[in-house]
C-alpha cells in the first residue's frame, strides 16, 4: 500500500521469538492469517491477542510513528499480606495526559478463584495482558490437571512480556493470591506449613498468601507489601506506619483504604473511588466500591475539630 | 579574527550552530476533528456526532457524519483521523460478515466491543488514531455504551463523549445524566425525549466553543424497532 511504502513498514523478515511462531506485521488483511488454526504448540488464538512485534534492526533509523494522543496512565495500587490473607486495593481513575479519561475503571481483576491482579500502567496493555494471563493459566490447569501457583503464574507472565521489552508496552501487575496446599513436584517442601508462617521469604511453604509484582521491564519480585503507580510513595508511607502481620481483617481493610485515600489526596493522577479485594484460602471477596469524596469531607471535619481543640491552627485544612 | 577553524561548513559556525538531533519526520497521522457522543437509556441508545471534517484551518466537508451503522442494534461513532476511521469501519464490517457466515447469527453489541478491542490492540505499535464509542442494545434489550481509547482499552458506560470537544461535553453529561456533584436531587431515569433534547443542547454548546465541531448534528436513535436518524443544523462558522 502507498502509505506503507512511504513509512517503510513492510516487513519481509519474520523473526522467530520464543514459541510465538507467527508474529508477522498486520497489513490490511483483516488479520485473517492470524485466525487460521494450524499451529500445534503455543495455541493459535494467542495471535489474536498479542500484537505483532517487529524487531527493529539497530542500524536502521527508528521508524515508529509518533503518537499524537496520550494513553491512559497514573494510578495507586497496593497489596499486602497479613495473617488473614492478602489485601489488594486500588483507586479507580484513568488519566490520559491531563484529562480524566474515566473516573470508574476496574484496576483489580479476578483471574481465578484464588488470584486477583492489580494493574498499573497503560490501561489497554493491562486489560489485554490480563486476558492473556487468564487464558494461559486456564490452559495450564486443563493440560496439567492442577492449578498453577502464584509464583508460577508470575513467571509465565514475565516470560510472555519479555519479547516486548524495549517497546512502549507499559504493564505493572501485582498478582495477589493464595496458593493451595500440595502439588509441588520434586521441589523441596517446607514441613512447617501455612499455620505457622511468620515471614514470606522465597523459600516459604508452598501454600498460603502470596504477593508477586511483574512488570514489562522484566522485573519479577515477591514481597510482603507492594505498591505500584504514581501514588505509591504516599501509599507506602501510610502502609509502613501501620502494617504488621497480626492485623485483624477490619484493621487491614481500614489501613489499605487509608493508604489509597492519602495517596489520592496527594497524587493528581489518582482519585475517585477505592476498590478493595480480600483473598483468603476460601477465595477472593470484594468490598463495595467506595467514593472517597465522603471520606475527604469526614477527614476535613476531623481536622477542624482537632484544630479547634488544640486552639492552634497548625493544619491548613487542605 | 574568524578563522577557518570556527566554520564547520557553509552556514555552520561551530560554536553557535546547533548540532544535536533534528527531527524532520513525516507524520502518518492527521487530526480531522469532530465530536461523538453516546447515551444509553433503559431501552434505547443514542449515538450522535457532528458532521464537520476539518484539517488545520480548513474544512474539507460539512457533511461527513461520524456515526456508522454496524448492525440493526449497534451504531459506532468514530472520530480522530478520518483515514483510520474509514479503514477501521471497513474492517469491522468485514469481520461482522465473517462472523455472520461462520456462526449464523449477528454479533451482539458486547461481542462487537470485545472484538474491536482486539482489533485496536493488534496495532499497538502503530495505532489507529480513532476514538471509538459504540452505542446499541445488549441481549436483554437495554441500552449499552462502550467507549474505547485508541489502543483498545474499553469499558461499558452509561454515557460518553469522545473527540475534539469531549473535554467540554463530558463534565456536562456527568452532571445532567450522572447527577454528579449535585446535592439533594432526585435521580429520575432518562426518557428518550429528554435524552434527545439534551444531546441537541449539548452539541449546540460544543459548536459555540470548539472550532472543530459544527455544521450539522446527526443523531442515531437505536431502539428495538430499529435505528432512527435525524439531522439538525448547527453553527457553520
Amino acid at each position: 500500500m502507498a502509505l506503507e511504502d512511504i513509512c517503510n513498514f513492510k516487513d519481509e523478515r519474520v523473526q522467530q521469538l520464543f514459541p510465538f511462531p507467527a508474529l508477522e506485521t498486520d497489513s490490511h488483511d483483516l488479520e485473517l492469517k492470524r485466525l487460521k488454526t494450524s499451529q500445534t504448540h503455543c495455541g493459535t488464538p494467542q495471535r489474536v491477542f498479542v500484537p505483532p512485534l517487529r524487531r527493529v534492526d539497530p542500524s536502521e533509523p527508528p521508524l515508529t510513528a509518533q503518537r499524537p494522543f496520550p494513553l491512559s496512565h497514573g494510578t495507586t495500587t497496593l497489596g499486602f499480606v497479613f495473617q488473614g490473607g492478602v489485601i489488594a486495593a486500588a483507586d479507580t481513575r484513568a488519566s490520559a495526559g491531563g484529562l480524566v479519561a474515566c473516573p470508574a475503571v476496574h484496576k483489580i481483576t479476578p483471574i481465578h478463584s484464588h488470584l486477583v491482579v492489580t494493574s498499573s500502567g497503560s490501561g489497554a496493555d493491562c486489560m489485554l495482558w490480563e486476558r492473556i494471563l487468564t487464558r494461559e493459566i486456564r490452559l495450564y490447569e486443563l493440560r496439567h490437571k492442577r492449578r498453577l501457583s502464584i509464583r508460577g503464574s508470575a513467571k509465565l507472565l514475565s516470560l510472555m512480556l519479555h519479547p516486548f521489552k524495549g517497546t512502549d508496552v507499559c504493564v505493572a501487575l501485582t498478582l495477589c493470591g493464595w496458593d493451595k496446599e500440595g502439588g509441588g513436584t520434586g521441589l523441596a517442601h517446607n514441613l512447617d506449613n501455612s499455620s505457622s508462617v511468620t515471614d514470606a521469604s522465597s523459600s516459604a511453604p508452598s501454600s498460603g498468601p502470596r504477593l508477586v509484582y511483574v512488570c514489562s521491564d522484566g522485573a519479577r519480585l515477591q514481597g510482603d507489601v507492594i505498591s505500584v503507580g504514581s501514588g505509591s510513595p504516599y501509599a507506602y508511607g501510610v502502609l509502613d506506619g501501620g502494617l504488621s502481620w497480626s492485623l485483624s481483617k477490619e484493621e487491614a481493610v481500614s489501613l489499605a483504604r487509608e493508604a489509597v485515600f492519602r495517596a489520592t489526596h496527594r497524587d493528581a493522577y489518582s482519585g475517585n473511588n477505592v476498590d478493595l479485594f480480600h483473598v483468603t484460602a476460601q477465595g477472593w471477596s470484594q468490598r463495595p466500591r467506595e467514593d472517597l469524596r465522603e471520606e475527604y469531607y469526614r477527614d476535613m471535619e476531623r481536622r477542624s475539630n482537632r484544630g479547634r481543640r488544640r486552639k492552634k491552627d497548625r493544619y491548613d485544612g487542605e | 579574527m574568524l578563522s577557518a577553524q570556527s566554520f564547520g561548513g557553509p552556514g555552520k559556525m561551530k560554536e553557535y550552530h546547533y548540532t544535536g538531533a533534528v527531527e524532520n519526520r513525516f507524520s502518518p497521522y492527521a487530526f480531522n476533528g469532530g465530536t461523538v457522543l453516546a447515551v444509553a437509556g433503559e431501552d434505547f441508545a443514542i449515538v450522535a456526532s457532528d458532521t464537520r471534517l476539518s484539517e488545520g484551518y480548513s474544512i474539507h466537508s460539512r457533511d461527513s457524519p461520524k456515526c456508522y451503522k454496524l448492525t440493526d442494534t449497534t451504531v459506532i461513532g468514530c472520530s480522530g483521523f478520518h483515514g483510520d476511521c474509514l479503514t477501521l469501519t471497513k474492517i469491522i464490517d468485514a469481520r461482522l460478515k465473517m462472523y455472520k457466515h461462520s456462526n449464523n447469527k449477528t454479533m451482539t453489541s458486547g461481542a462487537i466491543a470485545a472484538m474491536l478491542s482486539t482489533i485496536l490492540y493488534g496495532r499497538r505499535f502503530f495505532p489507529y488514531y480513532v476514538y471509538n464509542i459504540i452505542g446499541g442494545l445488549d441481549e436483554e434489550g437495554k441500552g449499552a455504551v462502550y467507549s474505547f481509547d485508541p489502543v483498545g482499552s474499553y469499558q461499558r458506560d452509561t454515557y460518553k463523549a469522545g473527540g475534539s470537544a469531549s473535554a467540554m461535553l463530558q463534565p456536562l453529561l456527568d452532571n445532567q445524566i450522572g447527577f454528579k456533584n449535585m446535592e439533594g436531587v432526585q435521580h429520575v431515569p432518562l426518557t428518550q425525549e429528554k435524552a434527545v433534547q439534551l444531546v441537541k443542547d449539548v452539541f449546540i454548546s460544543a459548536a459555540e466553543r470548539d472550532v472543530y465541531t459544527g455544521d450539522a448534528l446527526r443523531i442515531c436513535i437505536v431502539t428495538k424497532e430499529g435505528i432512527n436518524e435525524q439531522t439538525i443544523p448547527l453553527r457553520k462558522d
